[in-house]
């Protein structure tokens, strides 16, 4: 079942363009990274999705409009963006009583359970948390909703590698099932990238990478070029090609396997390596074409 | 594989006996309220306190302040703390419902924490709603219930010093008739600062969703640019003209006093079936709703500023 359709999705600011008609397709079950450098549209999308901004273009997030549906969407759909939105003044057991006060799918318990693994108290206020104890509050929080899509925007932007790593595993092992929905923008690919089934690269407002991380794996490949080899391997038109410790490093796009073996060695190449190339190249490319 | 189909079946347990009635996301708005803005209670109640400490002092030269009068001015008196101390506690009230609306819908933006009011199922009218009860229904109760409790402990505290000091009370309870006093306060409070004064509470509460910086310098400086074009371009006053018709007087231009001053009269002034019926009083509630209607679209579309 899909839980969000876009269809030339559009937004601009006074002076910039945010996005610049996204298509969009988003089953159940899956866990989406959207990654992309500053600027790229990346929030402007995650809010169109969320109803926090209009929009031209058509979407659908679990089949309502969410612009003009946003409190019933809410039921449905949870949001942890980094950590400076829960307010200061608020107490943790008043979080706790606000939530299950307004939220049909919340379960007090579950968040109880997951607040007591932490330091957090109850009588504290959020001001007095560390940021990664905000964040494990609202984690805590948002893992104990019944909700059929979750928004990670930033979600551990700021935390020590301890909270982010614990971060990752209590979702993974806590709350994903294979009928909740993930959609995480992040900087920190390398922490992700196990936890992905899909993969979207979105540059300048539009998507510039769209696959399934079996695609991914499939399509791409990271060669160790030996040197008497290297103009074999740039014939083979290369998306990306780099040195690194003296070595040339090509990054492949639909290759066949077996022509790129007797370059040298193959593996696959990390999110992170194919971001550089893809994006790279593409601002180089749009930089070419202002030329 | 196993603890997640677990928690899979437990959500569904849970999911299918939660369905919350409409009334809740609204009362549990209005508590948060409460929570994040303490000065709506605890104003009311310094004033009333420190009030009760001068007042307890006073007692101790009252006895023989009373001996020298005659019954008109014990009257005089005897009544006095009670009808200042009502007009002092409004008088706060009335200040914290401005700085609360001026700050509802503009602190949220201010620290980000719309974000995460946005994220539960709580629609945008709801929040202004239950942002608007605070100075229309929270703060009249509470200021009525808070001067109720402070007149009676004046009561008991002067009955003791009157019959310590051999005076007697008949003259205190048949001077004050405080059942009175306290349903004129009751009805001076829900017609006139929650039903009467609500176009301003709209106002403000419209400028705080809408400005992107100091709320009450766009909620004070537009209406006062307007006066100073139509005075000196039209050489009228309408505006001015208007504010002062509403915020001076009650419907059909009855005065009406705040600060609790002869709240005994207010009734017999302004009966109770002619503010119902008074025009001013139903052109002020459309005006309210109006700007409410605003508030909750403009917060729809605003995020953090």
């Amino acid at each position: 079942m899909t839980v969000i359709e876009a269809r030339g999705l559009r937004k601009s600011f006074k002076t910039t363009v945010a996005l610049d008609g996204i298509d969009l397709h988003v089953e159940q079950g899956r866990i989406l990274g959207l990654i992309g450098p500053n600027g790229a549209g990346k929030t402007t999308a995650l809010n169109a999705i969320l109803g926090l901004t209009t929009y031209e273009g058509q979407l659908q997030v679990l089949g309502r409009d969410p612009w003009t549906k946003r409190d019933e969407l809410m039921r449905d759909v949870c949001f942890l963006a980094d950590v400076a939105i829960l307010p200061r003044w608020l107490r943790v057991s008043q979080a706790l009583d606000y939530v299950a006060g307004v939220h049909p799918r919340f379960d007090r318990v579950k968040a109880e359970g997951f607040l007591a693994k932490t330091d957090i108290r109850h009588a504290s206020k959020i001001r007095e948390l560390s940021k990664g104890m905000v964040t494990q509050l609202h984690l805590a929080i948002v893992m104990a909703i019944d909700a059929r899509l979750l928004v990670l925007d930033e979600p551990t932007l700021g935390l020590d590698i301890l909270f982010r790593k614990q971060f990752y595993d209590s979702l993974l092992n806590d709350y994903f099932d294979g009928n909740r929905t993930i959609i995480v923008t992040t900087h920190q690919v390398e922490e992700v990238e196990h936890l992905l089934t899909d993969l979207m690269f979105i540059n300048r407002g539009r998507i510039v990478l769209n696959c399934s991380m079996e695609e991914f794996e499939s399509r791409f490949a990271e060669v160790q070029v030996r040197p008497e080899q290297v103009e074999a391997a740039r014939a083979l038109h290369p998306i990306h090609e780099r040195q690194a410790l003296g070595r040339n490093i090509f990054l492949f796009d639909r290759v066949d396997r077996q022509q790129l073996t007797p370059l040298g060695e193959v593996r696959a190449p990390s999110i992170a390596d194919l971001f550089v190339a893809v994006i790279g190249s593409h601002a180089m490319a749009t930089k070419g074409a202002a030329r | 594989m196993n603890t997640s189909s677990n928690i899979a079946n437990d959500f569904q347990a849970a999911g299918a006996s939660s369905v919350l009635s409409p009334t809740r996301p609204f009362y549990w708005s209005v508590r948060r309220e409460l929570w994040e803005f303490r000065s709506i209670y605890l104003a009311p109640a310094i004033v009333a306190a420190v009030f009760l400490f001068g007042f307890l002092i006073s007692m101790f030269r009252l006895p023989s302040k009373m001996r020298g009068l005659d019954p008109m001015q014990q009257h005089e008196v005897l009544q006095q703390p009670y009808v200042f101390v009502a007009g002092a506690i409004m008088a706060a009230t009335f200040l914290v419902a401005i700085f609360y609306c001026l700050e509802a819908l503009y602190g949220e933006r201010r620290d980000r924490s719309i974000l995460f009011w946005k994220s539960l199922p709580v629609s945008d009218l709801t929040a202004v709603l239950s942002k608007a009860s605070v100075p229309v229904v929270i703060l009249p109760l509470l200021t009525f219930s808070i001067t109720v409790i402070t007149q009676f402990l004046m009561v008991v505290i002067s009955s003791v010093v009157l019959m310590g000091s051999g005076l007697g009370v008949t003259g205190l309870w048949s001077h004050l008739a405080l059942s009175q006093m306290w349903m004129m306060l009751l009805y001076h409070l829900v017609a006139i600062h929650a039903l009467w004064f609500a176009p301003f509470y709209g106002w403000m509460l419209f400028v705080s969703a809408w400005a992107r910086r100091a709320p009450l310098l766009w909620a004070t400086v537009p209406p006062l640019a307007i006066f100073v074009v139509e005075r000196i371009a039209l050489g009228s006053s309408y505006l001015p003209g208007m504010i002062g018709y509403r915020l001076g007087s009650g419907p059909e231009g009855i005065p009406f006093s705040t600060g609790g001053m002869r709240m005994d009269h207010s009734m017999a002034v302004l009966p109770p079936w002619k503010f119902v019926l008074s025009p001013g009083l139903w052109i002020g509630l459309a005006i309210t709703t109006g700007f409410l209607v605003a508030a909750a679209r403009i917060r729809r579309s605003r995020g953090p500023s």
